[in-house]
């Protein structure tokens, strides 16, 4: 049964490099945009954490960034 | 009318929606998996390398799809001046662009068993890999260019170029003498193939198309927070 399943008839090679190679792209995509995301995360944590009490305030006041900072 | 696309009102949906998205998706890829490389049944001419369509096909339908997502979008942002849709856009090419890619390798593959060669110069193939060629301009564009206005234009304007390939894509094997077989699945008539391989080729669309989508809100909160950004620099 395994071996049927991964030679599949002489085909093994072939369908299970075009899986391999969708999987691990679809891998590699999530990865990158994951680290996008938590790079702008942390970027705006930072931009957040350096503004005068004043100004963090204003920024508060906008649902947006509360969204962001209850996110992280 | 456009009140609802702004991006205060929908960050709350977008930043939530990627666990559940991402728990479907798991959810469609094992049970389609199973049912693409173990349930369905072998084809009487192509034997197992058939399987090879259910990663295949779903790619290839959702790139076609996401780059005229991304044409009907940039068509909009010329008449209702939305930046907004331009976000839209920016955030569906990359996955659109991977789709793509895929296409064409797991074709390539596909085609050393089946034709006996990894490429060849068929109407369809050629097509898609134009149709890359423009993916990879567009994603190009939005890395180049700096001015916003500037970069909205051009975006736009390879995707709508790009659109008129669309057609030619989805009807080459009708057009020409291709190695590509005519349509199997055809909303509007009779579906050629059968009930058994129709299963695992529909749970995998589903699958990818989650895919996409959790790529989607991913790249498009990444933005929205990009924006931001910006605007705590401002004040």
């Amino acid at each position: 049964m395994i071996n049927e399943l991964i030679l599949m008839n002489g085909y093994g090679v072939y369908v299970w490099s075009a899986f391999s190679f969708t999987l691990i792209s679809f891998a590699g995509l999530y990865f990158v945009t994951k680290l996008q995301l938590s790079k702008e995360q942390q970027k705006f944590v930072l931009k957040f954490g350096s503004l005068t009490s004043e100004k963090a305030r204003t920024a508060k006041s906008q649902s947006v960034n509360k969204e962001i900072l209850s996110n992280i | 009318m456009f009140k609802s696309f702004e991006p205060s009102k929908i960050f709350a949906i977008t930043s939530k929606a990627p666990k559940y998205i991402f728990f479907l998706f798991i959810i469609f890829l094992v049970v389609g998996l199973l049912e693409a490389l173990v349930i369905s049944p072998e084809d009487y001419k192509q034997s197992d390398a058939v399987r090879i369509m259910y990663v295949h096909v779903p790619a290839a339908w959702i790139s076609l799809g996401i780059f005229s997502s991304i044409a009907l979008l940039s068509v909009g942002i010329f008449i209702f001046k939305n930046k907004n849709l331009a976000l839209i856009s920016k955030s569906l090419a990359p996955s659109g662009f991977v789709f793509n890619i895929i296409a064409l390798v797991t074709g390539s593959i596909w085609g050393k068993p089946t034709w006996g060669t990894w490429w060849a110069w068929d109407a369809r193939i050629t097509s898609m890999l134009i149709l890359v060629l423009f993916y990879g301009m567009y994603l190009l564009a939005w890395r180049i260019y700096e001015n916003k206005e500037q970069v909205i234009k051009i975006t736009s304007m390879i995707a709508i170029l790009g659109a008129i390939n669309v057609p030619i894509i989805k009807f080459s094997v009708d057009w020409w003498n291709t190695l590509h077989q005519p349509a199997s699945i055809n909303i509007l008539s009779n579906t050629s193939i059968h009930v058994s391989m129709l299963i695992p080729l529909s749970l995998m669309t589903a699958a990818f198309a989650l895919f996409s989508l959790l790529i989607f809100l991913m790249k498009y909160n990444t933005e929205l927070i990009k924006v931001k950004n910006k605007g705590l620099d401002r004040l």
